[in-house]
């Protein structure tokens, strides 16, 4: 029973921090049109900023903040790349993914005597993180035991509702218009350019944060951790709007989180049987299932439209 | 007719696509046109004649190779599309490219309310905005005020093509210009946002362009009109003339503009 609790436990926390990078994604897939790599960059770059803040003795919740900036940055440079130099949409991430390597071996090595020589791993353990400092160092000793799961789930809901908000203002609508008719934007005097790079600003910027949550949470920080994630995430994305995404009412963000919850979970299930060698064949898999319920669900809905 | 204002000017343009490959093509060699403050212009000309890169040199989702293009006598040439939006309301020939499919009426005529403003960080909906939203769709006559939440996307065309109509409108534009816009609409559809088209630039007093291929909306509406054919108006009614040309004459010459392509 107490497996059963742990790996349900294990679920949810991982299900809400990736749901921050599954919130992001979502702005750039689901809202701009934009299938984003660049998050396979850009979440180790989250991570690397806040490991070496953090070594640097820097308070946690300001390295949250900084690996949100250099998220957005890096989003906001695969955006330029896309907009001003006319790259496509894949190609504009991947080379943003590309660079993100080398920086983030460079940000890792910083602390190294010869910084230039990079590192793919750095820890600090016992050093404050946003678990172990305040306000969570407050809480009483029943609940700190699951301060990884209180915290995630508080600050993936914080950004849930940040995002809805933002959807809803003037700026969100036209990013909103902007995915789903580019001219229509155009035709109100805006450029359509600047909100494809402000939305993958913010994409990016929670890819990022999320990676600062992880890495506190492992007290690590490596090169490698981003790897597959654009999958792992556009699996969830695609998952979270087209089975829970029908539900009325219920707001396309907490969609999402649902979805990679579920995602997480099936993973999670699947790797109790199979050899941990087939993991990313796994992901591949089941990317490919959620491409098919998505497709499946589509055919059925324009069916009843009629 | 008194002196009319210059509002637009196209002068000397020159614009070939495809430059420097066998299929070249020079659409206009030196092309020149006037829209005066308060025209309604309708244009008319067979495919390849023109009509649509006059509107998209104008709108500036082309840029012309050679010659100007003035705003009140202010050179505009360079400014960007999106810019020049500010003062031109446009409705495509595609019904969908003149709303947002994902979003509700009210959405789409929210931002489209917004034209010219700040699109910052509050809410995007003025609720107090939504009794002018609805006495505006009523005018459309489409039943349209009832289904202020609905996405745009489940409309029909005729329905999309109205509103996108009422959108560009809903803000103060210097021009309208439609790109046959009643093209891909049934007859009933295309009368009816005809009608509305004819009705809204008499209401708000606007200047306006429309491409066309329907020659009887040519002759019926409108006050000056334009028949192109290989980079020129071979039919120009002038500021004051248009009573003078009949069905008969611009079909006579459209027949003859027509066989010389082998359409």
């Amino acid at each position: 029973m107490d497996v059963v609790l742990s790996l349900i436990q294990n679920v949810l926390e991982e299900g809400f921090i990736y749901g921050i990078v599954a919130m992001g994604v979502y702005i750039t897939y689901k809202i701009l049109d934009f299938p984003d790599l660049s998050v396979d960059g850009t979440f180790p770059l989250g991570c690397a900023v806040t490991a070496a803040m953090i070594t640097g003795g820097i308070n946690p919740w300001l390295a949250c903040i900084a690996a949100f900036a250099a998220g957005a940055a890096a989003g906001c440079v695969t955006g330029l790349l896309h907009v001003k130099l006319r790259v496509t949409d894949l190609l504009s991430g991947i080379i943003v993914m590309t660079g993100c390597w080398s920086l983030n071996l460079l940000i890792l090595g910083i602390h190294l005597p010869d910084p230039l020589s990079g590192n793919s791993l750095l820890q600090f353990y016992n050093q404050p993180t946003i678990f172990t400092s305040a306000p969570m160092s407050l809480l009483p000793e029943v609940l700190y035991q699951y301060r990884v799961l209180i915290l995630a789930a508080v600050l993936a809901i914080v950004v849930k509702l940040l995002m809805d908000w933002f959807l809803r203002t003037k700026k969100g609508m036209l990013l909103r218009a902007t995915g789903d008719n580019k001219d229509f934007v155009t035709s109100l005097a805006k450029d359509q350019g600047s909100m494809k790079i402000l939305g993958l600003g913010i994409g990016n910027g929670c890819t990022a944060l999320a990676g600062s949550i992880l890495a506190q949470q492992a007290e690590s920080a490596s090169v490698s951790i981003g790897t597959g994630l654009v999958v792992q995430v556009l699996a969830a994305v695609i998952i979270g709007s087209s089975v829970f995404g029908r539900i009325k009412k219920l707001r396309t963000t907490t969609a999402v989180l649902l979805g990679t919850m579920l995602y997480k979970a099936v993973l999670l299930v699947a790797m109790l049987w199979l050899p941990s060698t087939f993991l990313k064949l796994t992901m591949a898999v089941l990317f490919v299932a959620a491409l098919m319920t998505d497709r499946l669900g589509k055919k059925k809905g324009s069916v009843s439209h009629g | 007719m008194a002196e009319q204002k210059a509002l637009v000017e196209l002068r000397h343009i020159r614009k070939v696509f495809n430059a420097g490959t066998v299929s070249e093509m020079e659409v206009f060699h030196d092309f020149s046109l006037t829209i005066h403050e308060g025209e309604f212009i309708s244009v008319v000309g067979s495919n390849g004649s023109g009509k649509t890169t006059t509107l998209n040199l104008l709108c500036g989702s082309l840029s012309a190779d050679e010659g100007q293009i003035l705003l009140h006598g202010k050179d505009i040439t360079k400014m960007p599309e999106y810019k020049r939006s500010a003062f031109l309301g446009r409705v495509f020939q595609d019904p969908s490219k003149g709303t947002c499919p994902s979003m509700t009426i009210l959405e789409n005529m929210s931002l489209a309310d917004n034209k010219g403003r700040v699109f910052g960080f509050s809410h995007g909906i003025n609720r107090k905005r939504v009794n002018y939203y609805k006495s505006q769709l009523e005018l459309l006559h489409l039943g349209l005020e009832d289904k202020i939440d609905l996405p745009v996307g489940v409309l029909s065309g005729g329905q999309r093509q109205a509103l996108a109509l009422l959108i560009s409108t809903m803000t103060p534009i210097e021009l309208l210009v439609l790109d046959e816009h009643t093209a891909a609409l049934d007859p009933k559809s295309s009368e009816n946002v005809m009608e509305l088209t004819d009705r809204i630039i008499k209401e708000k007093k606007l200047s306006a362009i429309m491409v066309t291929h329907n020659l009887r909306f040519a002759e019926q509406y409108g006050t000056r009109l334009l028949m192109m054919d290989k980079g020129h108006c071979v039919i120009d009614s002038g500021l004051d003339g248009k009573a003078n040309y009949k069905m008969e004459d611009l079909l006579r010459t459209f027949n003859e503009i027509s066989i010389e392509c082998g359409n």
